[in-house]
């Protein structure tokens, strides 16, 4: 009989989203899988989040330490190989702990890895199909895995349908006793806040958004106009940043800004689902974009083909002159 | 500081269009524009700054096919000392384990301080870089956007988590790192330069100089396979505006005032 774990995070004693997201996981792995939560921390927040996780899941375990109460990714992986019977398929998510855990977990469980996976179709005997995206999005894959000896495989937030919950009524079992040695070479130190730049992107109803398709810094200028046509603020994605063209509170994304607004301008933006996962709300998309097959076209709600280059201008002309 | 940096060819997202083959299950590779890894570039020029600060050297190493050798060349043009390209017939097919495993074997005849990738690759997953950590049992830390040198025993790391954040910590050296973009400005790399390191001598390994057992790597090693690639049906995806630019602009204007735009 197949057994799921589900690693569930959680920051200040709020487990994140994905912990509704992995039972519907789950269920298209193997309907007949026992699916067991495993949280680990430390002190009263840990508990608070087992006991939220016991009316969604079935099972939940919890490990108590110390030296967990910081979500160090080389310690947690430490417990899990403990704590996980072999051959067992462990979930996790795919966020930036998800990516520092799960590679190493696969190796030290000696099980198959997948990573980001945004759908499954099922298992066959010991293979198990599953739905991957390369190349940013811009095509998906099929994949399988032999999972005779157990799978690591990190879901994509937001990818599979949250569960109601609320009545599981699940035991919680305590775990910390079978944590074994948590010493680790990679000591947490602390986190540093993100820096708070001269604009609010979260304030505005409307954000042009540039992203790779603006080429030149130069061009920037072109977004400015057509903003303050639109009464709208600059925002970009996440290539922008990286070449200093904008400050980091300008980037929308998972590891930049969520924003909420009303109307969403993408331009020259190709739509990787962390990019995506920065906008929230579903805000009025539109994608200006040279190539008909970018993913984002996928999401928005409008979407034209054109350089962004010659059509901004043109829009903040035509804005201008109503 | 002796450093390894790993390096992968990949299809250039920004130069290609992606299109299916005629079967539909592999991409139209015909025309592929092929680079280095975004990523990648990051992680050598990091490397190389470290160098220029504390001393020692910065190899690249690959596991390809001969086509791959351009990619280690144009990182030497950066300024990477060593390129060692790894392949052999039996490579192919590898998953990314079987990937961390040839590159662990040749980590193992060398030694390094410090072992750089890039946080992840054309396929996204970000898998190489904690696969060879855990086998080699060093420390890892992966979307790293800085790293302090303490002294010849210790780093410390900044990894950048959601929203922006940045998560200290301290590694042990030897250690594995993962290397997130924007942690620095990668120099550009002319024609020249390229000239200048054209003739450089690059090793090439295959199983046997690693001491690897065949079946541990390739496709026979590998647990997850790739079946094929399609293009997903996804409704009704956006509303495409079509005309002359003034028309589509026409009927943008009108939707944006609907929607609050305007
Ligand atoms: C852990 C992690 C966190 C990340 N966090 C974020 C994040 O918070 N935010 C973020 O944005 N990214 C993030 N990324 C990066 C993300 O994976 C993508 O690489 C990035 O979003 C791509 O940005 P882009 O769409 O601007 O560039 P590209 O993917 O290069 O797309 C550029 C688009 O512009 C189009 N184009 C080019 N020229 C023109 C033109 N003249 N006119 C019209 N269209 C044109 C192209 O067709 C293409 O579709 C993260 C990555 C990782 C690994
Ligand atoms: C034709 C073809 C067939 C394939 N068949 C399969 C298959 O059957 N099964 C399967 O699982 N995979 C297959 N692959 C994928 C291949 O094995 C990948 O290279 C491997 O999975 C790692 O790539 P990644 O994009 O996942 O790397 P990531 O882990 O995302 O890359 C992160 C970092 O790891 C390093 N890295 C990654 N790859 C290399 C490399 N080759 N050399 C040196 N450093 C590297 C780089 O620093 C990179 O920045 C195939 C690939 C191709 C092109």
């Amino acid at each position: 009989m197949t057994q799921i774990f589900a690693y569930v995070p959680f920051n200040n004693g709020q487990a994140e989203d994905v912990a509704l997201e992995f039972p519907e996981a789950a269920k298209k792995i193997d309907a007949s899988a026992t699916l067991t939560a495993i949280v680990t921390g430390s002190g009263a927040d840990l508990d608070s989040v087992a006991g939220e996780m016991s009316k969604i899941y079935g099972q939940v375990i919890k490990v108590d330490n110390e030296a967990l109460a910081y979500p160090n990714a080389e310690v947690v992986r430490k417990a899990l190989v403990n704590i996980v019977p072999e051959g067992s398929i462990v979930l996790v998510p795919h966020t930036t702990f998800g990516m520092d855990i799960a590679p190493g977990l696969s190796v030290k469980m000696d099980a198959a890895y997948a990573a980001d996976i945004i759908d499954f179709q099922g298992a066959e005997g010991t293979t198990l199909k599953m739905i991957r995206q390369e190349l940013g999005g811009a095509v998906s894959t099929h994949v399988t895995a032999d999972i005779s000896a157990g799978a690591v495989i990190t879901v994509r937030p937001g990818a599979f349908a949250p569960v109601d919950g609320g009545s599981a009524g699940g035991t919680i079992t305590d775990k910390s006793g079978d944590a074994g040695d948590l010493s680790s070479k990679r000591q947490f130190l602390e986190v540093v806040a993100a820096e708070i730049g001269d604009v609010d992107i979260t304030k505005s109803d409307v954000l042009v958004s540039i992203g790779r398709g603006i080429e030149d810094e130069e061009n920037i200028e072109v977004a400015q106009e057509l903003a303050e046509a639109m009464n709208a603020v600059v925002s970009c994605s996440r290539p922008i940043v990286d070449a200093k063209w904008l400050e980091k509170s300008r980037q929308v994304g998972t590891s930049g800004q969520t924003v909420k607004p009303k109307v969403y301008m993408a331009m020259g933006i190709s739509g990787s689902f962390q990019h995506l996962g920065g906008v929230k709300g579903n805000p009025f998309i539109v994608a200006v974009n040279k190539n008909p097959k970018a993913p984002i076209f996928q999401v928005a709600d409008v979407g034209i083909v054109e350089d962004i280059l010659e059509f901004m201008p043109e829009l903040t002309e035509a804005i201008s002159d109503l | 500081m002796e450093i390894l940096v790993c390096v992968k060819r990949v299809p250039d997202t920004a130069e290609n269009e992606f299109e299916l083959n005629g079967a539909g299950n592999d991409l139209d590779r015909d025309d592929l524009v092929y680079s280095v890894n975004e990523w990648d570039n990051y992680a050598v020029e990091e490397a190389i700054q470290m160098v220029d600060n504390v001393g020692g050297s910065v190899t690249v190493v690959t596991v390809g096919d001969d086509e791959s050798e351009e990619v280690l060349r144009r990182e030497m043009a950066m300024g990477a000392n060593n390129g060692v390209l790894l392949s052999d017939d039996a490579f192919e097919g590898s998953d990314g384990n079987g990937i961390a495993s040839i590159l662990k074997a040749e980590i193992e005849k060398g030694n390094y301080d410090l072992i750089l990738t890039g946080a992840q690759a054309d396929e996204g997953a970000g898998q190489v870089g904690g696969m060879v950590a855990a086998m080699l049992d060093y420390p890892y830390a992966s979307l790293v956007n800085k790293i302090d040198i303490i002294d010849d025993k210790k780093i410390n790391v900044g990894r950048e988590i959601e929203g922006g954040n940045q998560e200290m910590n301290e590694l042990q050296l030897p250690c594995v790192l993962s290397i997130q973009t924007g942690i620095n400005e990668p120099r550009y790399v002319g024609i020249r330069g390229i000239r200048k390191v054209a003739k450089v001598d690059i090793p090439v390994k295959g199983s046997a100089d690693l001491g690897l057992d065949a079946d541990s790597v390739g496709a026979a090693g590998a647990k997850t396979r790739r079946v094929d690639y399609f293009v997903p049906d996804m409704g009704e995806g956006a509303e495409m505006l079509e005309g002359s630019t003034d028309e589509i602009i026409g009927k943008l204007i009108e939707k944006l005032k609907a929607k609050g735009g305007l």
